[in-house]
């Protein structure tokens, strides 16, 4: 499908990486406060963004590249079933509007960088708080290098390192550029870097997205015809449909919810919220990051446009931005290239540095050097952050791209079984942390056999995320029935634990630092940001 | 919250209650994937499955926002004075 090099493509594509290059850089000297050598400087951007910042910031990680081209991609392939997205990104927001501000106000008032922090706070369980602590890390990894996966795309069809044949380092070369000067300046900058690249991704993203959504169905004859053209090949290929069947609805609904109570159980939503200057810009931003879910709808329409552009690849991650080479002149196609490459950079830089932050916290400083410095904190969390990096792009260059996606799946099952020690210690202190960790254990064994044992038509294990809930019959999200089995363990374990008297841990937090908010006595106040203006 | 000698408020109240239902709503709207899979009535070509769901993200948004405006209110309300 490589016809060549194309030209201008590159060419502009080039000069937009160059521009947020040297934005990285800068970011380090944006807002810099006076002790640079901390967590909260470096790991969460001083604490001090404001509503506008953090729309960006949580917009440019939530929405990444990834998402771009595989929800399409989905569709494409499948069908209705690939749009559970948008239900799935409509669900976040009345549900992270009841516990995000708690977590914010237990975090400044505590200083916690991160969930596992809060764990073991909660909890007095260093075991728990490992555990949580773990599973994030090994859910983000995959996720980084998925970000990988979506910059090679957009290689592959610039035709840049694309073909099979060539040499591996030429093949690769670019993508180990693009990798090289993102951990440079995420080492230097820290989360201040993507923050100020967001607002160049997320402003090219929209720009795409309002031009394809209006240029392209003009083109191929409204939407009337794509729509049709896309319901032709469904029924020809007896795969996928415009409306999910009776049978495919548990599965829809399923992913629909499981993936929402997910999503702000990753380290990297959690690392750009708490970098939020207060409670309020939390909930706020609540009511203005559904704007990114219709975006995420219009986009997903472009698959069905894919087939009705008669776009044929073998691999559906490569419609999309095969559809934008084919359909748009070529210097637009490179600004649209730009935006799915820069949407890569900056999930990644925020995730790398939630999985470093995890790493220093709760592994490095809970059991290796509990007297840590805050500057050996950082030293650390930097040098953490390029190795999750350099793994994993060690992951992407040795290993099948279908290993990546598959632990992917992997990763949202078992980040989902954190929800019960996060979410339900932000509210009670009911649960008892032996049983939470038995839930976590039981939701992740379980998840892991199940989403083995799933074969389709291309694998034998790892072929799906859904399966058949047993006592149901029907075929749901596996990591939502690993949460039901998870939620049921801790429950009954309690009562248990309860009743046989077992100590419960120390709780060093009370009831009114879930309720306070900047300004209230006891709460961090943040160092009044030095350079730049305000953001609001 | 502490040196409050007035009578503390109920901690259900109709206000709160909106909120709520504001917050749930979209929760029984979006998994009841029944009430919206079919294809008829199309939006300019859309089949009513896409443009349904596209149409529910702004109707969540104007909930949020309600229950958002509603807190605030209830918030101020409960520590007046107090900020």
């Amino acid at each position: 499908m490589n016809d060549g090099v194309n030209g201008v493509a590159l060419a502009v594509f080039i000069l937009f990486f160059l521009a947020v290059t040297v934005m990285g850089f800068l970011a380090a000297r944006w807002r810099k406060a006076e002790n640079e050598h901390s967590l909260d400087e470096w790991g969460l951007g001083g604490r001090s963004f404001g509503t506008w910042v953090t729309w960006f910031l949580l917009g440019g990680d939530l929405y990444t590249a990834y998402t771009f081209v595989a929800v399409p991609a989905a569709i494409y392939a499948a069908g209705a079933a690939g749009f559970f997205a948008v239900p799935y990104t409509i669900l976040v927001y009345p549900l992270i509007f009841t516990f995000l501000p708690r977590l914010w106000s237990v975090s400044h008032k505590h200083g916690y960088v991160t969930t596992s922090d809060f764990v073991r706070g909660r909890f007095g369980s260093k075991g728990l708080s490992l555990a949580v602590a773990v599973t994030g890390i090994l859910a983000t990894m995959p996720y980084i290098a998925l970000q990988l996966v979506g910059i090679q795309a957009v290689l592959d069809v610039m035709g840049v390192g694309g073909g099979e044949n060539t040499n591996w380092f030429v093949k690769d070369l670019p993508l180990l550029i693009a990798f090289g000067v993102l951990a440079a300046y995420t080492y230097s900058s820290g989360l201040r870097a993507p923050a100020l690249i967001a607002f160049v991704k997320d402003t090219l993203i929209y720009i795409v997205i309002a031009v394809a959504i209006i240029y392209i169905p003009i083109k191929l004859g409204g939407f009337d015809d794509v729509f049709g053209a896309a319901s032709e090949k469904y029924t020809a290929a007896k795969a996928g449909g415009l409306v999910p069947l009776e049978a495919g609805q548990w599965t829809y609904a399923t992913l629909a919810l499981g993936s929402a109570l997910a999503l702000f159980m990753y380290p990297h939503s959690i690392t750009a919220t708490l970098s939020s200057r207060s409670r309020e810009v939390i909930r706020r931003n609540t009511t203005i990051l559904p704007l990114y879910s219709l975006m995420l709808g219009l986009l997903a329409l472009l698959g069905f446009m894919a087939i009705a552009a008669g776009v044929k690849v073998t691999n559906p991650q490569l419609a999309i931005p095969q559809l934008f080479e084919d359909m748009f002149p070529s210097w637009f196609a490179g600004v649209a290239f730009a935006a799915i490459g820069i949407g890569a950079l900056v999930p990644a830089a925020i995730m790398s540095i939630a999985a470093a932050n995890l790493f220093t916290r709760n592994i490095y400083k809970d059991f290796i050097k509990p007297d840590a410095t805050p500057a050996q904190e950082t030293k650390v969390s930097k040098l953490v952050s390029l190795l999750v990096k350099v793994g994993a792009l060690v992951f992407v260059l040795t290993m099948d791209k279908t290993v990546a996606i598959n632990f992917q799946l992997l990763g949202g099952i078992w980040i989902l079984q954190t929800f019960p020690a996060l979410v339900g210690g932000l509210f009670t202190r009911w649960f008892h942390r032996w049983a939470l960790l038995a839930g976590w254990a039981v939701g992740m064994i379980y998840g892991t056999v199940a989403a083995y044992g799933v074969a389709s038509p291309t694998q034998k294990h790892f072929g799906g995320s859904a399966k058949e809930i047993p006592g149901i019959g029907e075929i749901g999200y596996i990591g939502l029935t690993a949460f039901v089995l998870n939620v049921v363990v801790t429950v009954v374990l309690t009562f248990a634990l309860k009743a046989a008297k077992v100590p419960d841990g120390v709780d060093e937090t009370s009831p009114e630092d879930y309720t306070a908010d900047a300004g209230d006595p006891g709460v961090q106040v943040e160092l009044p940001p030095a350079t730049a203006g305000k953001t609001q | 919250m502490s040196d409050a000698p007035e009578v503390r408020p109920p901690v259900v109240t109709p206000a709160r209650v909106v909120i709520a239902l504001c917050l749930f709503a979209p929760f029984v709207a979006m998994l009841w994937v029944g009430s919206y899979a079919k294809v008829d009535p199309t939006f300019i070509g859309i089949p009513f499955f896409y443009w349904y769901q596209m149409l529910w993200v702004l109707i969540s948004t104007a909930l949020t926002m309600t229950a958002y405006k509603l807190w605030q209110r209830d918030q101020r309300a409960r520590h007046g004075g107090t900020k």
